[in-house]
């Protein structure tokens, strides 16, 4: 990879034929393994569900089966009488604040007085033996007063308020350009899109450990421990510095871990009994109490002219929230700003609102807003194409977004933004085979080896979206991380509170030590709230600023480190050079090992990251509120059994504009992780509630996608474009192939089988393609 | 270290033979009997189920494997969807091979048993179509050795329940020696329960064709007049083929058959008709029966 150029583009080396330069070893750019790699693989990684202490209790919670339901009564008499129960806990047992929510303290720890959502909290029970603690907490005797569950969107807004805050959480009518010009040719859409579950492979689990001096510990799988220690901190009405969260493996996380109503009750608990309490959530309790992706309506209107350029675009967006507000209004802010999609349009009125409903709660899921609304403006697009008679890729790339454009937020658009680049990779990357052209391969038809598929039934179709997504927290959130790092004996240490969850974080921190300071040897610390905040673990932020903030300690060691020499030498330390551990001068006289610089002393610096601040969105919707953005074009092939309307996707094109390349084994990784959950979110991935139960809250049920579902990805190319306000000039790339391959999958069964595709997750019969019988 | 602290006081006993697992559930009501546990398990882990005891049956050999009876073959309980799944049983009984194959992940057909989808009965067990096509028997093992068969679809059925402290023991397959097929719909290309699910068997020798279709009701349907129509079309001593028109009202005739036209309406009132969703099964059925029917006969 070539550091001089300012841009520069890659292509993955499973497409193309010609020699390649040997990849380094380490440092940035290096397909550099994760350091815990092999543990996880063997099964020795400790997650929290594994933890142990001496003497500990086990919780359970008690769970409302109703979605909506006034609380007449509360009695714990019966749990507390049985033998091994040790405390109960429930509302009254709060020492301090009794609400909590990571923007707005809207959602209490323990339901007292209305039930809002299936699954919220109402008490807690610690007992010497799990069994005792879930039957204990079944033998707590709840008086309901069922009340009829608000769990449609549109309905909240007449309903009776569901929350002393009232029913809309936000409202925003973004208004861009003149209202009153219209297009030669008009389309609308109506869509839906269901309600995704994280689904992390790993249950909710944790442990609390009191502390001699009054405080606790939590060991939890948190993403975001500096927030919810300063949670657990004002629910336990201690003062943050005698709780401490101590992050222990995260088991997957595509969303906020874990779920504070879940170590809230935790840390009651322990303090309550002076006892380790330990709580493992089952998959069912997983799957009601965190938040899920926003199940949205949509209705669009596209104006455009009569060579298919956009005019004007008009949206409703409604989010339904669940009953909390959570996340709802980054969500909604995302949602409305991204309406558009990457296009160029002169004129849009969006208005989007978040409403409270019965239904589970919604909140952070990577990709919030921003996947929903790509679904509906590229089936919007499709639409267009259709009546334009204009190629789908065609019409795309006459409105596609580049660098200097501007959103409808009135943002103008300073970053890389190859938009017309990318689609153009993923239309000209050759088609896979069809099965005719290669009998030689088995053919996998939808419905799998052993299903019903007839080869004569299945009818091949290509669909195309462009999606994109914000980095970093937007409007106003003070994005800010700490790292320091630690060099001795030749071993540098990172110490930085971002946590890894899989996204790599604790790798690319090594690749950056080992490129700044030459040593190889670099050990990342373990997390917990003793060290200085760097956020939570989302919108693909500690690349960016925990990156920037180690990059910088790594710089300020290197200085350390230098000085002295370059002082002894008469020169700057920028004409030294470190390389696998050895210093040498830009013209070779001086040489010397990292090891004899040091002279046995020991370097600390911390450094901080802050990217340039954003500005909430107005009243109408405009505002810088975005730090950076990223894009991408993916191409589907789908297989569509048009009598059955069962689907497979046979291969995803993904093209993505990720600035730099900085672990290339671990960005393939993250694309084709963020592939194949879009996958899952177009044709399988919805939690189902009726009248705001949630019905089959299982993996039976809920149904992810296997490796038979999982499709070919071919990464086309990586446009590296150096986005300069970025550390290392690279994006995010986790979130926006989430967002986008859902849409394309809507669009090739569009192509498959002429029908609308107006909802996702794509039922069958929604894609079966004979007249009725 | 393990989340799940060990069952107090619970009893395991693990007996050797048809008659000790009879003898042991005898002594022990309350006891339940497990044998992949695929289910079971799943209950107990939810905390729906909280066994005073279990028998287990994985190590009674006697119904781990198969043998030939006056033509037809006796089956063990225990054989698990693996074993039913290789091709030397596969050319025995085609349909219940394919419907071993199709039905979950290869963690849960090692485990999973045929006694087993009997006794859960799901609506979507991937085996139960199949033996209601093939007018499985079973073998019943009661107290003091006694064994007693019924039909298995009048356990499905609800005709006839196992008594306290019986097992299913084997079950008796006929050998048609004739092309059977077993397709399945689906949610997802990877393991997945059943939408809808046909099991066509023919028997040349009665110059039967029987059908059934699973997952879409609470036990295997049986479209016996639609069996008896196209029976009488087929060729039985010749070529056996039948036109795409045929084939097409089969799957029409045992879809309306499966899932019938709301009544009709009473005068004056708007016909009723099936909401979307029950048309798509009904569709989906009608393209399996067909397609089932057409590589029977192919």
């Amino acid at each position: 990879m070539s550091n001089d150029a300012a841009t520069t583009t890659t292509t993955t080396p499973r497409t193309v034929d010609g020699p390649q330069t040997e990849p380094p070893a380490h440092g940035l750019g290096a397909s550099l393994p994760p350091a815990d790699a092999r543990a996880k693989t063997e099964g020795t990684f400790p997650y929290a569900a594994d933890l142990w202490a001496e003497g500990l209790l086990w919780a359970a919670i008690l769970r409302s089966p109703h979605p909506h339901a006034r609380i007449s009564s509360i009695d714990t008499s019966a749990a507390l009488e049985m033998p091994g129960v040790r405390a109960v806990v429930t509302h009254e047992d709060i020492p301090g604040d009794s609400a909590y929510g990571r923007r707005i303290a809207d959602r209490p720890v323990f339901a007292s007085e209305l039930v809002r959502h299936h699954g919220e909290a109402i008490a807690a029970v610690a007992a010497d033996h799990p069994d005792t603690a879930r039957l204990a907490a079944a033998a707590i005797a709840v008086e309901y007063e069922v009340l009829e569950p608000v769990t449609d969107p549109e309905k909240a807004f007449a309903a009776e308020p569901l929350h002393p805050d009232g029913n809309l959480i936000r409202h925003i009518p973004l208004r861009y350009g003149d209202p009153d010009v219209t297009g030669e040719v008009i389309v609308e859409g109506l869509y839906r899109i269901g309600r995704q579950d994280p689904a992390p492979i790993g249950a909710e689990a944790g442990l609390a450990v009191p502390r001699p001096d009054g405080g606790v510990e939590l060991y939890v799988a948190s993403t975001d421990p500096h927030t919810d220690r300063d949670l657990a901190a004002a629910c336990f009405g201690l003062e943050p510095d005698r709780v401490k969260v101590v992050v222990t493996g995260v088991p997957g996380a595509t969303g906020d871990r874990e779920d504070p109503g879940f170590q809230l009750p935790l840390g009651l608990l322990a303090l309550r009994t002076g006892c380790p309490v330990k709580l493992t959530a089952t998959r069912e309790e997983s799957f009601l109490g965190h938040a899920h992706r926003h199940p949205t309506l949509l209705r669009y209107r596209h104006h455009a002219d009569t060579e298919g350029h956009l005019v004007k675009v008009e949206a409703q967006l409604l989010l339904d929230a669940g009953a909390y507000a959570d996340a709802s209004s980054e969500s909604l802010a995302a949602a409305v700003a991204f309406a558009c999609g990457p296009y160029v349009v002169p004129h849009a009125f969006i208005e989007g609102w978040a409403v409270r409903t019965n239904n589970p709660p919604s909140g952070h899921v990577r990709g919030e807003g921003a996947m929903q609304v790509c679904a509906a403006y590229e089936a919007q697009m499709d639409k267009l194409s259709a009546k334009l008679g204009v190629d789908p890729t065609e019409l795309r790339l006459r409105n596609a977004l580049a660098t200097g454009d501007i959103l409808p937020t009135g943002q103008t658009v300073t970053c890389p933004a190859p938009v017309a680049e990318l689609l153009r990779s993923v239309r000209d990357f050759p088609l896979p085979s069809l099965p005719k052209d290669s009998p030689e391969n088995d053919w996998l038809l939808p419905g799998g080896p052993e299903g019903a598929g007839e080869p004569g039934a299945i009818r091949r179709g290509v669909g195309y979206a462009l999606g994109m997504v914000h980095m970093l927290g937007a409007e106003g959130a003070d994005e800010v991380s700490t790292a320091t790092v630690k060099v001795h004996d030749g071993i540098a240490t990172v110490i930085c509170a971002a946590v890894e969850t899989g996204q790599g974080f604790s790798t690319l921190a090594r690749q950056i030590v080992q490129e700044t300071l030459g040593i190889e040897e670099v050990h990342v610390a373990s997390i917990d709230t003793d060290q200085p905040p760097a956020g939570p673990a989302a919108h693909g932020r500690h690349t960016w600023v925990s990156g920037g903030a180690v990059e910088r300690a790594a710089k300020m060691v290197r200085t350390q480190l230098l000085q002295p020499l370059a002082h002894k030498f008469g020169m700057s330390t920028e004409l030294l050079q470190i390389t696998d551990g050895k210093i040498t001068s830009y013209d070779g006289v001086l040489s010397t090992t990292v090891m004899e610089a040091m002279d046995g002393k020991e370097l600390w610096a911390t450094a901080q990251c802050r990217p340039h601040p954003t500005e909430p969105l107005d009243e109408s919707g405009q505002g810088d509120a975005f730090v950076g953005l990223a894009f991408c074009a993916i191409r589907a092939v789908v297989d569509v059994d048009i009598e059955l309307g069962s689907i497979r996707v046979v291969e995803m094109a993904v093209a993505q504009d990720v600035g730099r390349v900085l672990n290339p084994a671990q960005l393939a990784a993250r694309i084709e992780a963020g592939v194949t959950q879009g996958v899952g979110t177009a044709l399988t991935e919805n939690l189902r509630t009726a009248r705001g139960l949630v019905r089959h809250p299982d993996l039976t049920g809920y149904a992810l996608p296997t490796s038979l579902d999982a499709p070919d990805i071919r990464i086309v190319k990586l446009v590296e474009e150096r986005d300069v306000v970025a550390p290392f000039g690279a994006k995010a790339a986790s979130a926006v192939p989430v967002v986008t391959s859902p849409a394309a999958v809507a669009s090739a069964v569009r192509a498959a089988t002429g029908r609308p595709i107006n909802r996702l997750p794509i039922r069958p019969q929604a894609a079966v393609a004979v007249p009725n019988s | 270290m393990t989340t799940h602290a060990p069952q107090t006081g619970q009893s395991v006993t693990l007996p050797a033979s048809l008659d000790e697992a009879v003898a042991a559930l005898t002594a022990m009501p309350a006891a339940v009997p497990v044998a992949g546990g695929t289910d079971l398990m799943a209950a107990v882990n939810k905390g729906q189920l909280r066994p005073a005891g279990l028998v287990g049956l994985g190590r009674i050999s006697e119904i781990r494997g198969w043998r030939y009876q006056d033509g037809h073959a006796l089956l063990g309980a225990g054989l698990t969807h693996a074993r039913m799944g290789r091709p030397d049983f596969a050319a025995l009984i085609p349909a219940l091979a394919a419907a071993a194959r199709a039905a979950g992940p290869p963690q849960i057909r090692n485990a999973g048993t045929l006694g087993g989808n009997i006794a859960t009965a799901a609506p979507t067990g991937d085996t139960l179509p199949v033996l209601a096509a093939l007018e499985a028997d079973l073998v019943i093992a009661g107290p003091g050795g006694t064994r007693r068969e019924i039909p298995v679809s009048h356990l499905l059925a609800g005709r006839e329940m196992l008594a306290p402290a019986e097992l299913i023991g084997f079950v008796r397959v006929p050998l048609l020696h004739a092309p059977q097929v077993f397709l399945k719909a689906t949610g997802r290309t990877g393991p997945g329960r059943a939408t809808a699910s046909v099991a066509v068997v023919l028997d040349p020798a009665r110059r039967g064709v029987r059908c059934a279709v699973g997952a879409i009701a609470p036990m295997p349907l049986r479209p016996l007049e639609a069996e008896r129509w196209i029976a009488s079309l087929i060729d039985w001593d010749g070529e056996r083929g039948l036109a795409g028109e045929a084939l097409a009202a089969f799957g029409e005739y045992v879809a309306a058959a499966c899932i019938p036209d709301p009544a009709p309406a009473e005068q004056g009132e708007e016909q009723p008709v099936l909401p979307p969703a029950v048309l798509h099964v009904r569709r989906t059925v009608a393209a399996l029966a067909r397609r089932a029917l057409g590589r029977a006969l192919s």
